[in-house]
């Protein structure tokens, strides 16, 4: 069995398309797989979805992504694995399929993956939430959304059955890209070594440009040539699951033993047991290697077998936010902002603000590493005040824009503001975890053809 | 010699609901040792002061000649909840870079920036 070269095509939902064109075109690969769900990915689609039921419920750039791939991929014969089916793979299967159409293209397999929303089951489930150890029934009158995380068996299934394209929901970032590799090598799902390792090189390409420079550049210690025009990265993978990290020549960015370690420790919390649907990754083990310039060899990345439960991730309504910013510059920026914050938490206590949370940051001196900032550094020259609160109604969180609209007139001498035409309050959709036996969660495959 | 963390480590952060993990990863094997002696879980959480509030754990991946902390309760309730500007906390991992730590003289050829 020759080397399977898989590249990746996105790293979220926002993120840049050039790079996945440049790899179905350029990357000579086997498989190219997408990744473009976050945590609040699909409850943010249903709210959507509720608001606006001509919604489809699939990746909003699923037309951008195929119209950019799909020559390069047709052209190579690619296969193409992707969660951006969403709430809705079967919509997003038959969108793709008229794509193929559209290019020409006749008798290509489409499989749509389903069963990873289990809102219904969710909402009956007697275990605990993860983070605060409360039982799931507490949050079930909020629920919007959850989902399970799929591993990588459907997606196997899928491809032994024919697929081109693989269109799933919910699946955990790195099965994504261990699927093809179980599938060509015949690996077995109780083979935790060889999963370990393809596990660990998805976990790898799943964050796209993070392994290849991306996410990674700090001017004169960590220097990223052609940051503008960064790669999206390729595995060439040997059947025993060692790998070397690469990227399209002629392109920005970089693949090292820096960047590939800090990508694999992202998101990561023991690094000898990173668990995910398919098995119970060991990091501590790696061994990397630069064989060339933008050539990093992973080996030796180990693995354990896998936990009986699935992660679900629920999301909730949970209330709201409003914010909003406004301006000091000149000699006495600080003294000005701090007297307006004075005078805003005064107001929002005769106003009777009822918040579960308050923040009232000085940009540029301690909004982003709040205590943890210096608090001897120059006086800055200029300061955005910005406030956000969190509420239970949207009439309490619309109190900060009110307020703050009150300083134009009524507030600290030289205050600039912006026009409030923007939004000043959202929907907070928590995210809460728990976990759910697997077998609880039965997966479907629907297939199309183009 | 006392130097900022930023020239014998780097960093990154990541987040998994109101958990941040800041990997910490030596620039040279020689500096591994320093890292493990010196950026222990309680001076990490102390450097943070109040912008840490649960537990931190410290994780070591010897082979990576990395340090993985992992800070509960660090993001404000989590992407969607969080007041903070900067709500998956992606830039939290840059604080420590101000940490300051002892590097014998000999090593101070492979000291970067500065």
């Amino acid at each position: 069995m020759p080397t399977l070269r898989i590249g990746a095509g996105s790293a979220w939902w926002g993120d840049r398309i050039e790079p996945a064109r440049q790899n179905a075109e350029h990357g000579n690969l086997d498989y190219l797989c997408f990744e473009t769900m976050a945590e609040a990915t699909v409850s943010a689609a249903q709210v959507r979805k509720r608001r606006d039921p001509s919604f489809p419920g699939y990746d909003t750039y699923l037309d951008d992504r195929m119209r950019a791939v799909l020559p390069g991929c047709l052209k190579r014969d690619t296969r193409i694995i992707t969660n951006q089916g969403w709430i809705n793979p079967d919509g997003a299967a038959l969108r793709i399929v008229e794509h193929l159409r559209e290019h020409g293209a006749k008798g290509k397999k489409v499989a749509a993956v389903s069963g990873s929303l289990i809102t219904e089951l969710a909402r009956h489930l007697d275990g605990t939430i993860l983070e605060n150890g409360a039982p799931v029934s507490s949050i079930a009158g909020d629920l919007i959304s959850a989902e399970a995380y799929l591993g990588a068996e459907p997606i196997v299934e899928a491809l032994k059955a024919g697929a081109d394209i693989v269109v799933t929901g919910r699946v955990a970032d790195p099965s994504l890209f261990l699927a093809p590799l179980m599938f060509e090598f015949g690996w077995a799902a109780s083979d935790h070594v060889r999963l370990g390792q393809g596990s660990g090189l998805g976990h790898l390409l799943e964050c796209g440009a993070q392994v290849t420079g991306g996410y990674f550049a700090d001017p004169g210690f960590k220097d990223v040539p052609a940051p503008w025009d960064l790669a999206f990265p390729i595995a060439e993978v040997e059947p025993d699951g060692s790998a070397v990290i690469t990227k399209v020549a002629g392109t920005g960015g970089a693949v090292n033993r820096m960047t590939v370690t800090e990508q694999m420790l992202y998101e990561v919390h023991d690094p000898a047991n990173y668990i995910t649907p398919d098995v119970v990754v060991d990091f501590t083990t790696a061994v990397l290697e630069q064989v060339a310039p933008d050539r990093l060899r992973v080996s030796r990345i180990g693995g354990k077998s896998r936990t009986p439960t699935l992660k679900v991730s629920m999301g909730c309504m949970e209330g709201f936010i409003g914010e909003d910013m406004f301006f000091y510059a000149g000699p006495g920026a600080l003294r000005r902002a701090q007297l307006a914050k004075r005078i805003l938490e005064e107001r929002f206590r005769i106003v009777n603000l009822v918040a579960d949370d308050l923040r009232i940051d000085f940009l540029g001196v301690n909004a982003i590493h709040g205590d943890a900032s210096p608090v001897d550094g120059p006086e800055p020259y200029e300061i955005a005040v910005r406030v956000a609160a969190r509420t239970k109604s949207r009439e309490e969180a619309a109190k900060v824009g009110r307020e703050i609209d009150g300083m134009a007139v009524s507030g600290v001498g030289m205050t600039g503001k912006r026009v409030p035409h923007q939004e000043r309050t959202r929907e907070i959709i928590g995210v809460w975890s728990t976990l759910v036996p697997r077998e609880r969660v039965p997966h479907s495959i629907v297939w199309y053809e183009s | 010699m006392r130097v900022k963390l930023e020239r014998v480590a780097h960093v990154r952060s990541g987040d998994k609901g109101n958990t941040s993990n800041i990997a910490v990863m030596a620039y040279h094997d020689e500096f591994y040792p320093l890292l493990k002696q010196q950026l222990t879980a309680e001076r990490f959480k102390e450097f943070y002061r109040g912008a840490i509030k649960g537990a931190v754990t410290r994780y070591e991946a010897d082979n990576l000649a990395a340090l993985n902390f992992v800070a509960e309760g660090a993001l404000g309730g989590g992407v969607s909840r969080s007041l903070s500007l900067d709500n998956y906390g992606k830039a939290l991992s840059a604080a420590i870079l101000g940490f300051e730590i002892e590097v014998p003289e000999q090593y101070g050829n492979l000291l970067r920036g500065g």
